[in-house]
């Protein structure tokens, strides 16, 4: 009875400290994000107020409106932004998934001289920290003049993003067994078709996160973005996030509002493609 | 419907030669399974028929077509994967479908078809599954379901059988046997169970390290095996294999125990020869088959039984070696009994002790 007691009494203990842990960690997590939407929608007062103000008195969208309001109230060109930044991300994230899938698939399927050396190298480029990059890239991108472009961005971020599109998608298609591509050549399938119809749907759900991930990564991007964008014509809105510094202030409530615009697609998209993992991680298609 | 031919097809991988230029030729409607033990080249063999992998030298026909250079799709023939390489992503009723669906068929004509396969293989119920949800055997029923919408010419089987256990095993065996009787069509079936082998098929092509052993129907290879490879690889138990000499135009085992040579074999004296019986045909006085014109008897003492209802299994000693032999209408046999039995010369066998070749003229 009594060892059933303290059994029970320690099962539920260690649920507790469970929960707390859980909820510790998960503040850790959530806290930094959720008090940048939270200043967002307050008085710049109650932001600087000392010691933090952690109940809101006044919520309003006085940060928004500011922000989409005219040059001479604080404003910025968001959606210049926005638009410099969907492009930006979106081609660039297209580029590397469907080089990411063209090389993944190589890697997996076929024998060629070289492999492993390349597929190192291919590794090697991420070792290189973007900032080091940058001023290369600066001096580079400045001769062939492609600075303060979208082309120019693109192409860095595509470079940037290969090297994990291709190791993430070979992940994938190595655990596609080769058998249903051949299963689909002998039903009547070119290769290409195998390809389509069956190889690539099943390792649909690994291609969406490789897609995911290429695609927040040129959305938050800021080192190499800070230096080869100049103006309105290419900045992204990471780095439009600096325009709310000026010499001797910092508008913090404008900096969150746009760090929550900026969140929102990002969020929208994993929700999306999310849906799309779950419901493509059913193997099961062969014995094993 | 089609007949297939292999003419000294050979398989390298690089410098490796996995496939020894084989000699095939398999009739319309036949139903041949290619046995032997792992990585002898049987799956490689199917794979060149199917054009997964890529004939190094030879030819291979399908009808009166040499098929070296067509890919897969243009060979018009079904494949069944040991580990059945169902489309995950696709339900039971599409995977049926998917061949006639690619050759753009009508939905009508596909449903026909798809319905058709699924009422042969009872998966009637589960056409709206994916194979995720199916049980092992349901699976296996797809992957054949699969092959037989599209009636093609030449059915491959590469160890369909071999992730079911042994009840779903037997049981599928049987539907096998049946389908094949239905459809009429050529099947090339892979497998490393000789009993499936037996069971199953027309002829039986035995192959060991990437040559043909022998070629022949179930019966032929049972009792006339070319080889003490064959001889040892089909049958269950394994055949006795005793090493001898001939001498005094009798074969002698090591330990001077002498029989007559066993009839239709042509020895020279003194040749070494490995003498070669099954345990069908040692069996005790008292406890065997009506005896045959050829019969030699031996004295040897029982190790072991293994009692299996109308028979036991004996495991007896002689020169030196284990020997197993059968008892009918079996009494319990204490171990170091010593009994008498009776082989029948008939049945037996000698094989060139050098070569392994079989010395049956
Ligand atoms: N891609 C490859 N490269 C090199 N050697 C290979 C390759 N594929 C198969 N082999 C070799 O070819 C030989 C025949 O292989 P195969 O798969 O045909 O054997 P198998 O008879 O089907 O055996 P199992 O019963 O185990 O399936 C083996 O020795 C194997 O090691
Ligand atoms: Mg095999």
């Amino acid at each position: 009875m009594t060892t059933d007691r303290t059994h029970r009494n320690r099962k539920r203990a260690l649920r507790i400290a469970h929960f707390i842990g859980l909820f510790i960690a998960m503040s850790i997590i959530c806290i930094p994000g959720l008090w940048i939407v939270l200043n967002s929608f307050r008085p710049t007062v109650e932001i600087m107020a000392k010691p933090p103000v952690w109940i809101p008195n006044e919520l309003n969208l006085d940060h928004y409106r500011a922000m989409f309001g005219g040059n001479g109230q604080g404003g910025v060109p968001v959606l210049t932004y926005f638009r410099n930044s969907m492009v930006i991300s979106v081609t660039s994230t297209i580029i590397a998934l469907l080089v990411g899938m063209g090389g993944g698939y190589a890697f997996a399927r076929y024998r060629f001289k070289g492999k492993a050396a390349l597929f190192v190298g291919l590794m090697a480029t991420r070792a290189v920290p973007g900032v080091a990059l940058s001023l290369p890239l600066f001096i580079l991108f400045a001769r062939i003049g492609i600075i303060d472009t979208h082309f120019g961005m693109i192409l860095a971020y595509v470079a940037m993003n290969v090297p994990f599109t291709v190791w993430l998608i070979d992940g994938f298609f190595r655990q596609v067994p080769r058998e249903l591509a051949e299963a689909a050549e002998i039903d009547g399938c070119t290769r290409w078709q195998a390809f389509w119809r069956v190889e690539f749907p099943v390792a649909r759900a690994g291609i969406a996160s490789a897609g995911i991930f290429a695609f927040l990564t040129s959305w938050n991007e800021y080192a190499l973005a800070s230096q080869l964008t100049r103006s309105v014509y290419s900045k992204t809105m990471p780095v439009g996030l600096l325009d709310f510094t000026s010499e001797f202030t910092l508008n913090w409530g404008g900096m969150c509002a746009l760090a929550v615009l900026m969140i929102i697609p990002a969020l929208i998209l994993t929700f999306l493609v999310q849906k799309h993992l779950i419901a493509g991680l059913t193997f099961g298609g062969v014995k094993g | 419907m089609a007949q297939v031919h292999l003419r000294s097809v050979v398989k390298k991988y690089g410098g490796l030669q996995v496939v020894h230029a084989i000699n095939l030729d398999i009739a319309d409607g036949e139903f041949v399974v290619l046995v032997g033990p792992s990585g002898c080249g049987k799956s490689t063999t199917l794979r060149m028929i199917a054009g997964l992998e890529d004939i190094s030298g030879g030819e291979v026909l399908i009808g009166d077509r040499v098929v070296n250079d067509l890919p897969p799709r243009e060979r018009n023939l079904a494949m069944v994967f040991q580990n059945y390489a169902l489309y995950p992503h696709m339900s039971v009723r599409e995977n049926l479908g998917f061949s006639l669906k690619i050759a753009k068929r009508s939905q009508s004509e596909i449903d026909r078809a798809v319905d058709d396969a699924a009422e042969i293989l009872s998966l009637t119920p589960l056409l709206d599954r994916k194979p995720g949800q199916l049980s092992g055997g349901q699976r296996q029923r797809v992957a054949m379901g699969r092959a037989i919408v599209r009636h093609p010419d030449v059915f491959l089987f590469d160890e369909p059988l071999s992730n079911l256990d042994a009840k779903l095993r037997t049981q599928m065996r049987v539907e096998i046997k049946k389908l094949h009787q239905r459809l009429k069509s050529t099947i090339v079936y892979v497998t490393h169970d000789q009993v499936e082998a037996m069971t199953l098929a027309d002829r039986i092509v035995i192959m060991r390290d990437g040559h043909i052993e022998q070629i022949g129907t179930p019966l032929e290879v049972f009792e006339r095996p070319n080889t003490t490879f064959v001889a040892t690889f089909i049958g269950s138990p394994p055949m006795n294999m005793l090493p001898a000499r001939v001498g005094g135009g009798r074969v002698v085992l090591t330990d001077g125990t002498a029989f007559d040579i066993p009839p239709g074999h042509k020895v020279e004296e003194g040749q070494d020869v490995i003498f070669g019986a099954r345990a069908d045909n040692i069996m005790p006085v008292g406890h065997s088959l009506p005896a045959t014109e050829h019969v030699a008897e031996v004295k040897m003492s029982v190790q072991l039984t293994e009692p299996l209802g109308t028979e036991t299994l004996l495991f007896a000693q002689l020169a030196g070696q284990e020997v197993q032999a059968k008892m009918l209408n079996p009494r319990p046999v204490a171990s170091g009994e010593v009994l008498t039995f009776q082989i029948n010369l008939d049945k037996c066998h000698l094989f060139d002790a050098e070569t392994g070749a079989s010395l049956r003229v």
